[in-house]
């Protein structure tokens, strides 16, 4: 992080200075978004179908202008540059690798077109594709490959331009579970090799935590909150962020008073519950709250936990098994469904509990979120 | 499809009426003009299947092969014409916005809805030479000689003696402005249909990595496009190769096309087995123009399917 912010102090490879983009005079896509991206950053766009970060991620590469604000990159306004002639290449969610030239010729093509002498080109090609593990794989058609592989040469096409910033629209939205993980390793370190800012769009809430270094979580064309993976995780800014990134359980609470240190909350299905303040900037002032808990934060008894403790009583509704974790689901006394994960340590066969069993659920008070909105 | 193959009577009700048609009123005439090809004129009216083949020797003779060239070549400057002006026109409506394209689209199939005999004659109307082009040439050549008068040099016949109007019919150039006019719509369509099925990223992706927008063009939308333009030529270039009434018309009888002579052995010369001879001859290229295409495809197809 210091590392980062270190280079943050330099000039962001790509700033984007309140930008706009209405469709047809009445969707907004993106709703006066501003964002700086510093050099080496493994930025992500994250957010649902529709969130406008393919639209914000277009405006970059230049297949769309912004309504209104810029996008400057490497501190110069994209405004009126088409897209052939910005320093940066995008990797399609389609690959688009032309399927009438060979790999070679594929990855050839930026630097044919930009009048890159024919000697450099074969060798840059052969290094390029050397990067993504298709060594040999020049002579072959695009329909000779796998999507895998197709992807690589799409990757290979964009870095052999060695962009200033490389693109990737829902990079590994088309492979297979297996694939697709074997490549997030795989792209973290072709960034890390090559040294170039990265920005990728995704919906995959784990791809973009475990790729990037920052996140912007997007909504409705606006961005809820712009932090480092675990930050997003573990300080969510607003109930969409704690709800988007992972799996959380809210309590509906109202702020019964405030005294000396602590903050005393009515919560319902819990009832009193006293917190120490400075559990999140969300507290202040306001006197409807969320209290938020992840999943895996929550310890299961059958006795009644310690004190200092938060918890309740509840009834065990189900248990679905994953493998290394289970998910079991209570109800609380108001009535609603609480879900906890556990890891499963031991290699017992015999579920840890039975439906319709009453268990204590618990945590730690430092691990409650208290999110506004 | 299956569930009739399943079924075959349902099938044979359906398909028995357009099979019955299709031999009543193709097959059995076709048959009868091949079997004329192969005959001789005993008299006016009567014609004999000898199974001569002196019909198809006469079709080898020079003046009418040269007839066979010219058609060939009138159809293939008009087909190339209709492609590279057709070309721009699909991509036009294809990058248009959804309203547009269906106005733009109907523009194209417009002329369909009038009659082929009423769209020749109103090209006769402005190709002639008292024609509107030559109505407008004529203007401006009044203008610009009134200007010249005005400014002092109306003695020089700058602009010849007096308007001489062009002569745009009864010459290639007629002959191939109606084969263009009739056929451009016949082009744009399958190139339409090409350019609309191609994936938009690849267009984008050509640009991201640096080309411009005319090496876009020629790299990749012609290459990805290549069917569809395949296509547009036969169906652009066959039915021009038979055409009758443009050249009749526009060629103004000093431009004939292979059709028009076929017409004139089955009319004014009655020569009924020499006619069905040149149709075949005709015919017989067609399919050959079709079959070297499906070769073409299927070898193409092969290669793919022996590289996996």
């Amino acid at each position: 992080m210091t590392d980062l912010q270190g280079r943050r102090a330099g000039q962001p490879v790509i700033a984007i200075d309140t930008v706009t983009k209405r469709f047809g005079g009445s969707v907004t896509a993106v709703d006066r978004v501003s964002l700086e991206i510093a050099p080496g950053e493994f930025f992500a766009l994250l957010g649902p179908s529709g969130c406008g970060k393919t639209t914000l991620l277009r405006m970059i590469a230049g297949f769309e202008s912004p309504t209104d604000g810029r996008i400057l990159i490497d501190g110069q306004d994209m405004s009126h540059v088409s897209p052939n002639k910005r320093p940066i290449n995008m990797v399609f969610q389609s690959y688009a690798v032309f399927p009438h030239m060979t790999v070679a010729k594929n990855v050839a093509y930026g630097l044919k077109v930009t009048g890159v002498p024919q000697s450099e080109i074969a060798g840059r090609v052969e290094e390029a594709l050397e990067l993504v593990h298709l060594g040999g794989y020049g002579a072959r058609k695009p329909d000779q490959l796998s999507g895998g592989q197709r992807q690589r040469v799409a990757l290979a096409r964009a870095l052999v331009k060695r962009p200033k910033v490389l693109l990737l629209d829902e990079p590994l939205s088309a492979l297979d579970a297996k694939l697709r993980e074997a490549m997030q390793l795989e792209l973290v370190r072709l960034q890390e090799s090559v040294g170039i800012t990265f920005i990728i769009v995704t919906h995959d809430q784990s791809e973009a935590l475990s790729m990037a270094n920052r996140i912007a979580v997007m909504e409705r064309g606006s961005v809820r909150q712009l932090a480092s993976p675990a930050d997003l995780y573990e300080n969510p800014a607003n109930r969409f962020v704690a709800d988007f990134i992972g799996k959380v359980n809210l309590f509906e609470a109202r702020v019964a008073s405030r005294d000396n240190g602590s903050l005393v909350l009515h919560v319902q299905g819990l009832g009193e519950v006293r917190l120490p303040q400075g559990m999140g900037a969300a507290e202040a002032g306001r006197a409807d709250l969320a209290l938020a808990v992840r999943p895996e934060k929550l310890r299961l008894e059958r006795e009644r936990p310690s004190p200092e403790r938060l918890g309740f009583e509840g009834q065990v509704q189900q248990v679905a098994y994953y493998g290394e974790t289970s998910s079991v689901f209570l109800t609380d006394q108001a009535g609603h469904s609480i879900a906890v994960s556990i890891q499963n340590e031991g290699r017992s066969t015999q579920p840890m509990v039975t439906v319709g069993e009453r268990v204590w659920c618990s945590w730690a008070p430092e691990d409650t979120l208290l999110l506004a909105d | 499809m299956e569930s009739w193959r399943r079924n075959p009577l349902v099938f044979a009700a359906i398909a028995l009426p357009p099979a019955f048609w299709l031999v009543l009123f193709f097959l059995v005439p076709l048959g009868i003009v091949w079997l004329y090809s192969f005959g001789e004129n005993i008299d006016l009216v009567t014609i004999e299947t000898t199974w001569t083949l002196e019909n198809y020797r006469r079709a080898g003779e020079p003046e009418i092969f040269t007839l066979f060239v010219r058609s060939l070549w009138l159809a293939g400057v008009a087909t190339l014409v209709c492609l590279v002006v057709g070309f721009p026109i699909a991509l036009v409506i294809t990058t248009s916005s959804p309203k547009w394209k269906s106005w733009l689209l109907l523009l194209i199939i417009l002329p369909f809805w009038t009659n082929l005999l009423i769209r020749t004659y109103a090209l006769l109307n402005i190709l002639g030479s008292r024609g509107r082009i030559n109505e407008a040439l004529g203007w401006l050549w009044e203008m610009g000689d009134g200007f010249l008068t005005i400014i002092g040099l109306g003695q020089l016949n700058l602009l010849g003696e007096r308007f001489t109007p062009l002569t745009l019919l009864g010459n290639n150039f007629g002959v191939i402005f109606g084969l263009v006019y009739v056929a451009l719509p016949f082009t744009v369509l399958p190139l339409y249909a090409a350019l609309e099925r191609m994936d938009r990223s690849y267009i984008e992706a050509s640009l991201d990595l640096g080309a411009g927008q005319l090496r876009t063009f020629f790299s990749v939308i012609i290459p990805l496009a290549s069917s569809g333009i395949v296509s547009a030529i036969i169906i652009t270039f066959i039915p021009t190769l038979g055409s009758f009434l443009t050249p009749d018309l526009l060629g103004r009888g000093q431009v004939d096309m292979i059709a028009n002579v076929i017409e004139r052995q089955f009319k004014s010369a009655n020569d009924w087995p020499f006619g069905a001879a040149l149709s075949f001859i005709l015919l017989y290229a067609t399919f050959f123009a079709l079959a070297a295409r499906s070769l073409l495809a299927g070898r193409r197809g092969r290669e793919d399917a022996e590289a996996f």
